[in-house]
């Protein structure tokens, strides 16, 4: 029983909220990632990108929750989430148009185009702060989970409780999907080979006639709706605020160097480790060690690695550790 | 119309601006904005050391400017007995048995071949060292924290000079630099920038939640001052004489002098440093160190070592940070973690650099200068040009929440500056030479 019990904390505690991070931060990892393997830089702008996305997904949840549409148990959200994507894409190409693709034509070296990015990032930042203000904003409706504590300790009979949160299930559902749909379209479609052909060469691939800015335009296309996604959820499981996608960046940046900058798989196992090890890490253990050990042995102390405050120290030091033994990342992503 | 008199003149500008800012506002208004602008400027030639001189992309200048007001609380702040005799031996073993660990986990490294065994060996040294650090560490942390919370709560500082801090705090961030740049330098420029980046981000988070350096997000407020307190000039009847001859009240005077005094304090500095700018950039090392930047393979070629030049210049700029970072906090008397926010402390910073011209002490200078102007300005433009464009609207919720998100308009500025200059004059206001 205490280990049946055990095992139904961890899942509550660790598992079921590391699994939705984890999702979102690959979600958020693929985004960089795809910047990087076809236009060769790391993109600064991608928090607020994701944040962007969200504020317009939310101006929709809004006008939706308004007119009275909704999807009952399912939050509003994701019913405006097209509405979001596209308002991410229509942000994107103009960037891309205006701003971008000058250094393209220029060639300019990837050092001066991350300092773009950071100009692009400053710009996204305040025009969200500007249109949805600097604070906390829910936009969560719909059932809150999907089983609650107390339900799931009437049906097992056990003391501890498992929720699992609707945000937490459509996160790691909707993941899925994404990137299942990802996958097939750059590995089976015309253009997803033409994006990974430039991505693997782009001599190579200008020669065999691949139109470059056709590829890029898809690539944003796709990132735009990666983030947008990525970024509805987050805002659904925790909550939206336009400075937190801002510090977002930290983790999502060390998810893709971890897995290896440029490489898709790579991405969604370092989000997973990224998210795995912060959520284990800052998580105090006491409860299960009750459950697990002889009474003699119980902790008096919390069994906490590292408070929360120290998140991102988590994600940092991971980084650090694979930089120094594997710069390319787990995966050998295309780099140095 | 050559160099100098264009430099002379953009240089006349900005203090122009400044002057007019006194004339308009008030002179207290003016030479906020010059203390801080000197300060900015201060950081900005750190920041132009590393990017103009050496093309090293550092975005945690956050972090060293922190570590500088570090340095001041730690330097200035009178010492709490009570907590160093309740936990302070115990801190500092846990700190020493930490950093101990650490160096055991890189000599280990270094020593054994590498395979499983050293990779166990390894792990068992980091795991049993953290438990020892967290054992003898968290305890003392206790104790000290409970030490008169509401007041001290901490460690206290070593009770010297404020002034002192500022080469101390030069001295920390150039410690914190010279770790960085050992794991980080070496690899390609983004990965350099993610690390700068995430430690700037930590320095933070310590400083926030370990009470027991610097109370945390209580902060430290009452920071001893080089110069005298404005209470005390308004009691000297010498002094109110003498505010009386120039026709000023003594509660403006008394402000007016203080901030004076910290400007002439800066301006101190400021000049030293750029002196040493100028100095190393015309010498045979910072010409070395722009053939390094512009191609370094041929500079290895020529026997430089680039990775320990790119940690010399790197921990050099990052000092320089931390020096600015201990006189702001000088200046406003408090350390507040919670006020230390990336855009404002790193990404201004660069702004300033590129606005003024990358390579250019003088540009980074100058563009110091203009863009905490501008920074500190343009909310107030925003807002007076938003009450323009709506005053034709009818009041309702829209017109209400524009006026409101007007603060939010110098981000969207900094950012459309600096992606403008960057497109149409990307070598600065002052370019190099």
């Amino acid at each position: 029983m205490d280990f049946l019990n055990a095992i139904v904390a961890l899942s509550n505690y660790v598992l079921i909220p590391a699994m939705s991070y984890g999702s979102q931060l690959a979600l958020g990892a693929l985004g960089v990632t795809l910047i990087y393997g076809i236009l060769r830089f790391s993109n600064f702008a991608h928090g607020d990108t994701m944040a962007f996305g969200a504020m317009v997904t939310i101006l929709a949840t809004w006008w939706m929750q308004s007119m009275g549409i909704g999807l009952g148990p399912l939050p509003t959200a994701l019913l405006a989430l097209p509405f979001g994507i596209l308002g991410c894409i229509a942000l994107v190409l103009i960037t891309d148009r205006m701003v971008y693709r000058f250094y393209r034509e220029q060639k300019a070296k990837p050092v001066i185009l991350v300092i773009v990015s950071m100009g692009v990032m400053f710009m996204m930042n305040g025009l969200v702060r500007f249109i949805i203000g600097p604070n906390d904003q829910n936009f969560n409706d719909g059932a809150r989970f999907i089983i609650s504590a107390r339900d799931f300790r009437t049906m097992t009979g056990l003391d501890e409780g498992l929720a699992i949160k609707t945000s937490q299930g459509l996160t790691v559902i909707t993941a899925v999907g994404v990137v299942a749909l990802l996958f097939w379209f750059l590995n089976r479609t015309r253009t997803g080979k033409s994006m990974r052909a430039y991505s693997d060469n782009e001599d190579l691939a200008l020669l065999s006639g691949i139109n470059p800015e056709r590829v890029v335009m898809y690539t944003w296309l796709i990132v735009a709706a990666l983030a947008t996604v990525a970024g509805v959820l987050y805002g659904l499981d925790k909550s939206f605020k336009p400075f937190t996608y801002f510090q977002l960046l930290l983790p999502i940046f060390a998810s893709a160097i971890v897995g290896g900058l440029g490489n898709p798989l790579g991405a969604i196992a370092g989000g997973f480790i990224i998210a795995f090890s912060e959520v284990t890490i800052t998580y105090a253990w006491k409860k299960i060690a009750i459950y697990l050990l002889p009474e003699r042995f119980e902790p008096d102390s919390l069994v906490q690695l590292l408070s929360t405050d120290y998140k991102l120290a988590v994600s940092f030091v991971i980084l650090l550790i694979v930089l120094l033994f594997r710069p390319t990342g787990i995966f050998r992503g295309k780099s140095l | 119309m050559n160099e100098t008199v264009k430099n002379t003149l953009l240089f006349a500008v900005v203090g122009g601006l400044i002057l007019l800012t006194g004339v308009m506002q008030s002179w207290n208004a003016a030479l906020l904005i010059l203390n801080m602008g000197l300060v900015s400027a201060v950081m900005a030639i750190g920041v132009n050391l590393q990017w103009g001189f050496a093309g090293l992309f550092n975005i945690g200048v956050m972090g060293f400017v922190a570590l500088g007001g570090l340095a001041a609380v730690l330097v200035s702040m009178p010492p709490t007995p009570e907590a160093w005799s309740a936990g302070g031996g115990g801190i500092i073993l846990g700190l020493l048995l930490g950093a101990g660990t650490v160096i055991a986990a890189v000599v280990l490294h270094k020593r054994m071949r590498p395979g499983p065994g050293r990779a166990l060996a390894l792990l068992a040294v980091v795991v049993i060292g953290f438990f020892v650090f967290r054992a003898v560490l968290d305890p003392s942390v206790d104790a000290v924290e409970k030490v008169d919370p509401a007041i001290t709560g901490y460690l206290g500082g070593l009770g010297l000079p404020v002034i002192l801090s500022w080469p101390i705090g030069g001295l920390l961030a150039a410690g914190a630099a010279w770790l960085i740049g050992k794991t980080a330098l070496g690899l390609r420029s983004d990965y350099l920038a993610i690390a700068t980046l995430g430690i700037a981000e930590i320095i933070i988070a310590v400083l926030k939640n370990e009470d027991w350096l610097s109370r945390g997000v209580k902060n430290v407020v009452g920071i001893p001052r080089p110069l005298p307190f404005e209470i005390d000039l308004q009691n000297d009847p010498a002094f109110v004489e003498r505010a009386a001859g120039f026709g000023l009240d003594p509660v403006t005077a008394s402000t007016l002098y203080v901030k004076l005094g910290y400007a002439a304090l800066f301006l101190i500095v400021l000049v030293v440093l750029m002196w040493m700018a100028q100095k190393a950039l015309h010498s045979p090392w910072g010409r070395m160190m722009r053939a390094i930047r512009d191609n370094e393979v041929a500079a290895e070629a020529m026997g430089k070592d680039v990775t320990r030049r790119h940690l010399q210049v790197f921990v050099l700029g990052s000092a320089i940070c931390g020096i600015a970072g201990a006189m702001m906090t000088t200046m406003d008397g408090q350390l507040t973690p919670g006020t230390y926010q990336p855009l404002r402390f790193t990404f201004l910073v660069w702004v300033m650099v590129i606005v003024g011209g990358s390579g250019n002490n003088f540009g980074a200078v100058l563009g110091a200068m203009l863009i905490w102007f501008l920074w500190v300005q343009v909310e107030p433009m925003g807002i007076f040009l938003l009450e323009v464009l709506t005053s034709g609207m009818s009041d309702g919720g829209l017109k209400s929440h524009l006026l409101e998100s007007a603060a939010h308009m110098r981000l969207f500025t900094m950012g459309l500056v600096l992606i403008l200059v960057l497109r149409f004059s990307p070598r600065g206001l002052i370019p190099e030479k």
